[in-house]
C-alpha cells in the first residue's frame, strides 16, 4: 500500500481499534450496560432517541457558535491592541492570564445568580473558554512582526492603522485560524459543562437527565454526539484555515497552540 | 553644501533590564554629498546601524545634529528606500505586491493608487528587468532563492523615486558568488537612478566595489576613524576587483580597521 493512502486510513482504522478496544473491555471484564454500555447499545440508543438528541445536539451546537463568535471577535480587537502596543500589553496580559487560569466551571453558579438557567450562562462558559487562545495566538503574531520590516514601515511614514492594515492583520491569519481550531473545541467543552450544571436544553442537559434516569447508553451517545460535533467544527475550520493561508504553510510561521480549560 | 550632515552625533541608549547607559555612536561627523554612493564599514557593534536609523529619522541623536537636505530630521523621512540583511518580504504578497508596498504608503502615490495602476505594474516591470527578476512578478517570496528575494527588496525599496537608499548589509547572508552579482546590480541600479546610497557593510571588497567614498567607524562607541575617496574608474568589474589598484586601496582600508581597536 502507498504511503499517502496508509496516512488517510488511519484515523479510521485508530478509531476502529478503539472500538474494538472498548467492546473487548467490556467483554472480558463483563460490565454491566449501566455501568459502560457496548458500542452496539451506544448505536442503538443514538437511533432510538435520534430525535432529541438531533434538536438538543442543534440546540448546543447554536449555543456553541454564539459564544464561539463573540469570543472571536473580541479576542481579535484584544490580540490586535495587546500585540501591537506595549502599554496595551503591560496593563492586560496579566488580567487576561488570571481570567484564563480561573477554572470555568466554578463561574458558571456564578453566571445563573446573574442569568438565571439557561442558554445564557452556557453562552458565557463556552466565550471565557475560548477567547484566550484567539487572544494569545493574535497577540504573538502581532508581536513577532520582524523589526526590520517595523522599521521599512515606518521609514516610509506608514502610520499604525497603515502597519496593522497591511503587515499585522495578514501575518495574523495564520495564528488567527489556528487558534480557532483549538476555540471552537473548547467552547464546546464550555456549553455542555454549563448545560449539565444549569442547562434546561442542549445536549449536556440530555446527559444529565440521561445519567440520572441510569439510562447509561443514552449518556454515551450524547458523548459521540457532542464528539462528532466537535470533529466536524474542527474540520471545517481546518479546511478555511488552508484556504485562507496557505502561504505559511512555505512561509516557515510557526504558530503557537495555547488552550485550557 | 552636504546633503546629508551628521555633526557631532552621539546616540545612547538606556538597556531596559540593567538601566545602564550605553553610547552607541560618538561624536560622529559624515558628511554625504547628492548622490554620492558611499559606504560605512567597522567592527560588527559599532553602531553602523545605528547610525543608518538616525539618517532615516527612525531614530533621534541624544546630542548633536542630523540634517538633510538642510532640514533637521526630527520624524521619520518618507524620501528614504531601506533594505536590510533579512529580504522582509510579505510572504503573502506576490513578488508584484511586495514591491508595490511603499506605493500604498508614501504619497503623492498613495492616492493615485487606482488610476495609476497599470502605470505603477509597469514601473514595477521595468525595474524588476534592471535586477533580472524578468517574469517573476506573480511568483511568491517563497519560490525565490535568496539572491532573487534581495533583488526584489532592492526593487522595493526603489520603487517610490527616494532621494536616500540606505542599506544595512543586504548582500551579507549570500553565497560570494550570488553576492559578487548582485553588486553588479546594485552598481548599475544606481548609476539609472542616481539617488544618494548608503551601504553598511563589513566586507571591504565589497565597499570599495561599490563606494565613491568609504567611512571606517571605530569599535563601539562608534565614530568615524577615516574618510577614503575611492577614484577607481566606473563601471567597475569584478575582474577589476583583482587589479593590483583595487588590492591596494582593500589593503590600506584593512589596515586601518585593525587601528581603529
Amino acid at each position: 500500500m502507498k504511503k499517502q493512502s496508509v496516512e488517510r486510513l488511519a484515523p479510521w482504522l485508530m478509531t476502529a481499534f478503539f472500538i474494538f478496544l472498548w467492546w473487548l473491555v467490556i467483554v472480558v471484564f463483563g460490565i454491566k450496560n449501566y455501568i459502560l454500555p457496548t458500542p452496539l447499545e451506544t448505536l442503538q440508543a443514538l437511533a432510538k432517541y435520534w430525535s432529541p438528541l438531533l434538536t438538543n445536539g442543534l440546540a448546543t451546537l447554536a449555543t456553541t457558535l454564539i459564544g464561539f463568535g463573540i469570543a472571536v471577535v473580541i479576542g481579535m480587537i484584544l490580540g490586535i491592541l495587546v500585540g501591537s502596543s506595549r502599554l496595551a500589553y503591560k496593563a492586560l496580559y496579566p488580567l487576561l492570564v488570571a481570567f484564563n487560569s480561573v477554572p470555568k466551571a466554578a463561574l458558571i453558579p456564578i453566571f445563573v445568580i446573574w442569568f438565571g438557567a439557561g442558554t445564557l450562562p452556557a453562552i458565557m462558559t463556552a466565550f471565557m473558554l475560548s477567547f484566550f487562545p484567539v487572544v494569545a495566538n493574535v497577540a504573538t503574531a502581532f508581536a513577532t512582526i520582524e523589526p526590520e520590516l517595523l522599521e521599512v514601515m515606518r521609514s516610509l511614514g506608514a502610520s499604525q492603522r497603515d502597519m496593522t492594515l497591511k503587515v499585522g492583520i495578514p501575518r495574523s491569519l495564520p495564528y488567527f485560524f489556528a487558534s480557532l481550531k483549538i476555540a471552537i473545541t473548547l467552547a464546546f467543552v464550555g456549553s455542555v459543562i454549563a448545560e449539565i450544571i444549569a442547562g434546561n436544553s442542549g445536549i449536556g442537559n440530555v446527559m444529565l437527565v440521561a445519567g440520572s434516569n441510569f439510562n447509561v447508553p443514552l449518556v454515551f451517545a450524547a458523548l459521540v454526539v457532542v464528539g462528532a460535533m466537535g470533529i466536524g467544527m474542527y474540520a471545517i475550520f481546518d479546511f478555511i484555515e488552508r484556504r485562507m493561508t496557505g502561504w505559511s504553510a512555505r512561509a516557515e510561521i510557526t504558530t503557537q497552540q495555547i488552550g485550557g480549560a | 553644501m552636504a546633503f546629508i550632515e551628521l555633526a557631532d552625533v552621539d546616540l545612547a541608549y538606556t538597556t531596559r533590564s540593567t538601566g545602564a547607559n550605553t553610547l552607541a555612536v560618538s561624536g560622529a561627523n559624515v558628511d554625504i554629498a547628492y548622490g554620492e554612493f558611499v559606504s560605512i564599514v567597522g567592527p560588527s557593534g559599532c553602531g553602523k546601524s545605528t547610525l543608518l536609523k538616525l539618517i532615516a529619522g527612525l531614530m533621534r541623536p541624544s546630542r548633536g545634529n542630523v540634517r538633510v537636505d538642510g532640514h533637521e530630521v526630527q520624524r521619520p523621512l518618507k524620501t528614504v528606500g531601506m533594505a536590510f540583511q533579512n529580504a522582509t518580504l510579505l510572504p503573502w504578497r506576490n513578488i508584484r505586491d511586495n514591491v508595490m508596498l511603499p506605493l500604498e504608503i508614501v504619497e503623492p502615490f498613495r492616492s493615485r493608487q487606482k488610476q495609476d495602476r497599470e502605470k505603477n505594474h509597469e514601473r514595477v516591470e521595468m525595474l524588476l528587468a534592471k535586477v533580472g527578476l524578468s517574469g517573476f512578478a506573480d511568483r511568491m517570496p517563497w519560490e525565490l532563492s535568496g539572491g532573487m528575494q534581495q533583488r526584489a527588496q532592492l526593487c522595493r525599496a526603489l520603487i517610490h523615486e527616494p532621494s536616500i537608499l540606505l542599506l544595512d548589509e543586504p548582500f551579507a547572508a549570500l553565497d560570494t558568488f550570488t553576492r559578487e552579482e548582485l553588486w553588479g546590480v546594485l552598481q548599475e541600479l544606481w548609476s539609472f537612478r542616481k539617488c544618494t546610497i548608503i551601504l553598511i557593510t563589513h566586507e571591504l571588497r565589497e565597499a570599495v566595489f561599490l563606494a565613491d567614498t568609504i567611512h571606517i567607524m571605530s569599535a563601539r562607541p562608534g565614530h568615524i576613524i577615516k574618510t577614503s575617496k575611492i577614484d577607481l574608474p566606473r563601471p567597475r568589474t569584478l575582474e577589476s576587483t583583482f587589479d593590483p589598484e583595487f588590492i591596494d586601496v582593500v589593503h590600506d582600508l584593512r589596515h586601518h580597521i585593525g587601528k581603529g581597536k
